[in-house]
């Protein structure tokens, strides 16, 4: 239906009708709250050891305070050589980390290179400033590409690191107390694997955004190794009873059967070739 | 660098009713946009509301500027002349226009960011009256 109060086109990307509406709600919710979106108030580290970077995550996602997913998925793939864990709003890491993907695959599309690290990072770094910190994406950004093995952190607000090891998310306090204390240059794969597991697991113990299973991912030269559980929690529940309801719970009081009449209006047959 | 032509077009307001009327002669017009209410002026917009409208304008000024002093005026000069061309090939205002030479000069036809995935106008909600959309285009209403 054509409106006559529209006089130009809606403008594409963000749209700010609502923003005074939300405004205004912000006092009408019980106890003032409007509804939060979902937080993964996460744990996730990163070591750079000699063959490549170890990215870790927990895999929890809290909405305020219930657990909305178990098993979410926080380490994204944005190229062959190039993981990054989100932490912070998840449906902002996603789609942020979405985006960068499709965008470094179009370049290494037309260039016919793998991407670079550090054009993942200009790329992000770029696209978050640009919103002043409204997209609540905390990245951590871990790569091997040919000038070495990187590990980069981006903040909300567009501020980048790069540093040997890390830890973001609310349980990044705890876990980078276990990797000051066990990190040093040049370790071993095993080794490294065995420090990112030891501080996402202090983050899980420590902190209650965490929890649930952690997920490993490996990067090297070679190739990807995406351990995904890495370690499962030993609290798994366990439904003992079905939900599914068995016939004849719910008694029928009635029946009716009434047949459709169809008549042939037209009948074609097409021969399908086979090779 | 002056950038009179590029500071016209910048919006440096977001329209509030009451205040800045969008009916001619600055007078609400009452009959189109409704009546106007203290109340949409008091409750504050989005803070990126301004920044994102004029987002593709700054930084064209910005790369603008920094080639007319690194290259010398003739530089932006030439460009913002086919600038200028590309965006005059277009539909009538209410269909969807691909801007693909205006993409091509700046570079975005091969990067993807919120604008080609959120607010496709391709899909929206609302459709305006062509008689209308194309008279308002052209000043006639």
């Amino acid at each position: 239906m054509a409106l006559s109060n529209v006089l130009d086109s809606p403008a594409a990307g963000f749209n700010f009708d609502n923003a005074a509406r939300n405004a205004a709600f912000e006092g009408l919710f019980e106890g003032g709250q409007t509804p939060k979106p979902l937080k993964t108030g996460t744990t996730i580290a990163g070591v750079v050891f000699k063959d490549g970077v170890v990215l870790g995550a927990d895999t929890r996602a809290t909405s305020s305070e219930v657990v909305a997913d178990k098993m979410c998925a926080k380490i994204h793939y944005i190229s062959p050589n190039i993981y990054c864990c989100g932490a912070g709003t998840a449906a902002d890491t996603e789609k942020t980390t979405d985006l960068l993907s499709s965008n470094l695959t179009v370049f290494s599309l037309n260039s016919g290179r793998n991407p670079r690290v550090v054009m993942a990072v200009n790329i992000l770094q770029d696209m978050l400033y640009r919103y002043h910190g409204q997209i609540g994406a905390n990245l951590i950004l871990g790569g091997v590409d040919c000038t070495g093995n990187h590990l980069y952190t981006v903040g909300p607000y567009g501020s980048v690191n790069k540093v040997p090891y890390l830890a973001m998310g609310s349980g990044d306090l705890a876990a980078l107390g276990i990797l000051e204390d066990g990190f040093q240059h040049d370790l071993e794969l095993e080794k490294a694997k065995k420090l990112v597991r030891d501080a996402v697991h202090s983050g899980i113990m420590n902190d209650l955004g965490s929890g649930n299973n952690i997920d490993i991912c490996v990067i090297t030269a070679e190739g990807v190794d995406y351990i995904r559980p890495f370690q499962e929690s030993e609290f798994k529940d366990r439904r003992e009873i079905k939900y599914k309801y068995r016939q004849g719970t719910t008694p029928v009081l009635t029946k009716k059967i009434t047949p459709l009449k169809m008549e042939v209006v037209q009948e074609t047959t097409q021969k399908m070739e086979t090779v | 660098m002056n950038t009179r032509g590029l500071r016209s077009q910048l919006k440096d307001s977001v329209p509030v009713a009451g205040l800045c009327p969008q009916g001619s002669y600055g007078i609400q017009d009452s009959l189109r946009s409704g009546f106007t209410s203290v109340k949409n002026e008091l409750l504050p917009s989005h803070p990126l509301e301004l920044s994102e409208k004029n987002f593709v304008l700054n930084q064209d000024k910005m790369n603008f500027s920094t080639l007319r002093n690194i290259q010398g005026l003739h530089a932006p000069l030439k460009l913002q002349m086919e600038y200028r061309a590309a965006r005059q090939i277009q539909r009538l205002p209410f269909l969807q226009s691909s801007n693909l030479a205006l993409d091509t000069l700046r570079g975005s036809d091969d990067t993807i960011g919120f604008e080609d995935i959120l607010g496709d106008p391709a899909q929206s909600e609302m459709m305006g009256e062509p008689h209308m959309m194309v008279e308002y285009k052209l000043g006639l209403l």
